[in-house]
């Protein structure tokens, strides 16, 4: 069974249908990707995964436990990180105390200090900004202070929106470097990216999304090579 | 020049009560972007709970040794638990499902609670000013010109304590952290595992209670209180978290200060001045709301909670 399993998920906003029976599981260890065009419902669907947006029906279970009624707050706390779109970070609050956020459902003091510790050293970037407010980081900056704040909740999953988005192709590389360093870590990984075909080169499986469903799902390597996903999705 | 430094410290202690209410809008407006006009309401309804405990304590005037400060802890803090708890609630009854309605539906569920605490408080007290036992003794202290009652002192020191309290809980507590986080971005702190409808209900919590501590001063201050005090003091109150610059801890609380002494100043050197002194406030709100709608110390993006 999958650490985390969506079945006919369905999700609305207002009236207008964003996620159409969506299906998709990760397994414990993986890096499973969700790709897709804008619209797709590829955000929509990690929100309704963490809880920010109820379901109008389907279920979601998490470790074997239905989540799809909880709260944001209560589903963290059992194991889901989610570095959201727009990264989200709190601009008015020192890069520390966004970090200490990340861990504000932990109690262990020398814990999370070793924790902040290991995001420094993965983000070197950040320790030399560690006091400055996270408003005033390049948006680079700011979406390793994003990726940075989920691990501090010591995530078993981690969802990551867009962490690519709007950097610079050297930037590009670090990140999707260390999205596979957290993964051999153990970590395991539900990513969106609108640069497909680096995704799915990191990922074990992906899932192509079209208007709210899911229309092709399989081994990563398979989707890089079919060419029905490359025309549609991947430019080619 | 003694009268103005006498009216520098009448307004001063004048401005230490709506610096108190204040705090209590800016929390409020900070973390979910609310006038919370009960708020006023809420404040003389300390009084009222403080004169209820008052009453049971079987104190009628001053007290005087060591039962002096037994009587002023138990009422302050009776009245700010009441009121604390009367605010959450307000916002659990009123607010909470109105959450992510458009912005005018909980505006006028406020302004329908100020409606219903102000007439429960009229039931329960009556229409007429009802008069408080002034608790505290008040020996005047002359400083060169100018007179200082106890009462003046007690009320500006607790003013700028609580306000400071309040600063040091925000920025260096773990839930002032989670209240601050939530008031900059609601979705991202759930994200982060913060409860946030009980980061919500904390932050009515301790407004309602700064608000309950200004109605207990506020009555030994006046020695009176009415069902209706809330209204004006609640109005002149919102117009020092605006002109402080509204979602700001200090600002709520220099505007307090500021609108006291424009009081007190209006009352002195304009002629008839106190028909004019609330021409004078809300003026000052006009004027603001104009030249600077982001408050003396609010930045455009302001720290808020």
């Amino acid at each position: 069974m999958g650490l985390l399993e969506v079945e006919n998920l369905d999700a609305q906003y207002g009236r207008i249908k964003a996620l159409d029976g969506v299906s998709l599981s990760v397994d414990e260890g993986e890096i499973v990707t969700l790709v897709g065009a804008n619209g797709a419902g590829k955000t929509t669907t990690l929100r309704a995964i963490s809880g920010l947006l109820k379901a109008a029906r389907g279920s979601v279970r998490f470790a074997g436990r239905e989540i799809s009624r909880l709260s944001p707050d209560r589903i963290v706390r059992l194991g889901v990180g989610h570095s959201p779109e727009g990264r989200r970070v709190f601009a008015r609050m020192s890069v520390r105390d966004n970090l200490e956020l990340g861990a504000y459902t932990r109690r262990s003091r020398s814990e999370i200090a070793a924790d902040m510790e290991e995001v420094f050293v993965t983000f070197p970037r950040l320790r030399e900004r560690a006091e400055q407010r996270a408003g005033t980081l390049s948006g680079g900056e700011q979406q390793m202070l994003a990726m940075g704040r989920a691990l501090m909740s010591r995530p078993k999953l981690l969802m990551l929106d867009e962490p690519s988005l709007g950097l610079s192709p050297l930037l590009v590389e670090t990140i999707f470097g260390v999205i596979r360093q957290i993964n051999a870590r153990g970590t395991t990984i539900l990513l969106i990216e609108q640069n497909a075909r680096q995704a799915l080169s990191i990922a074990d499986r992906g899932y192509v999304l079209e208007v709210g469903r899911v229309v092709f799902a399989d081994k990563a390597a398979v989707l890089l090579a079919s060419e029905a996903v490359r025309t549609a999705y991947l430019g080619g | 020049m003694d009268v103005f430094l006498q009216q520098l410290v009448n307004g001063l202690s004048l401005g230490g009560i709506y610096a108190l209410i204040a705090l209590g809008y800016t929390m409020v407006y900070g973390i979910i972007e609310l006038i919370n006009f009960a708020h006023g309401d809420v404040y003389t309804l300390g009084s009222f709970f403080a004169l209820a405990v008052l009453t049971g304590l079987g104190v009628s005037g001053e007290v005087h040794g060591p039962a002096l400060i037994g009587v002023v802890l138990v009422t302050v803090l009776a009245a700010m638990l009441c009121c604390g708890l009367t605010g959450v609630l307000i916002e659990r009854l009123a607010y909470r499902r109105l959450r992510n309605a458009p912005r005018l539906a909980p505006l006028i569920t406020a302004i329908g609670m100020s409606f219903i605490l102000e007439n429960v408080m009229q039931l329960w007290r009556g229409p007429s000013p009802v008069s408080f036992p002034s608790v505290i003794p008040n020996p005047i202290v002359h400083l060169g010109p100018i007179d200082i009652g106890a009462k003046q002192i007690l009320v500006i020191v607790t003013a700028v304590v609580m306000m400071f309290a309040l600063q040091l809980f925000i920025y260096r507590t773990r839930l002032g952290k989670a209240m601050r986080a939530t008031a900059q971005d609601r979705d991202a702190a759930q994200l982060m595992g913060i409860d946030i409808n009980t980061t919500i209900a904390l932050t009515f919590l301790i407004g309602s209670a700064l608000a309950g501590a200004a109605g207990f001063i506020s009555g030994v201050y006046y020695g009176t209180t009415w069902f209706f005090n809330g209204f004006e003091a609640g109005l002149k109150a919102f117009t020092a978290a605006v002109l402080g610059g509204i979602g700001n801890i200090a600002g709520a609380m220099l505007g307090g200060f500021l609108i006291g002494l424009i009081e007190a100043m209006a009352t002195q050197y304009i002629p008839q001045g106190a028909q004019w002194t609330n021409v004078v406030v809300f003026s000052v709100l006009v004027l603001v709301l104009i030249f600077r709608p982001s408050g003396l110390l609010g930045e455009s993006l302001p720290e808020k909670v």
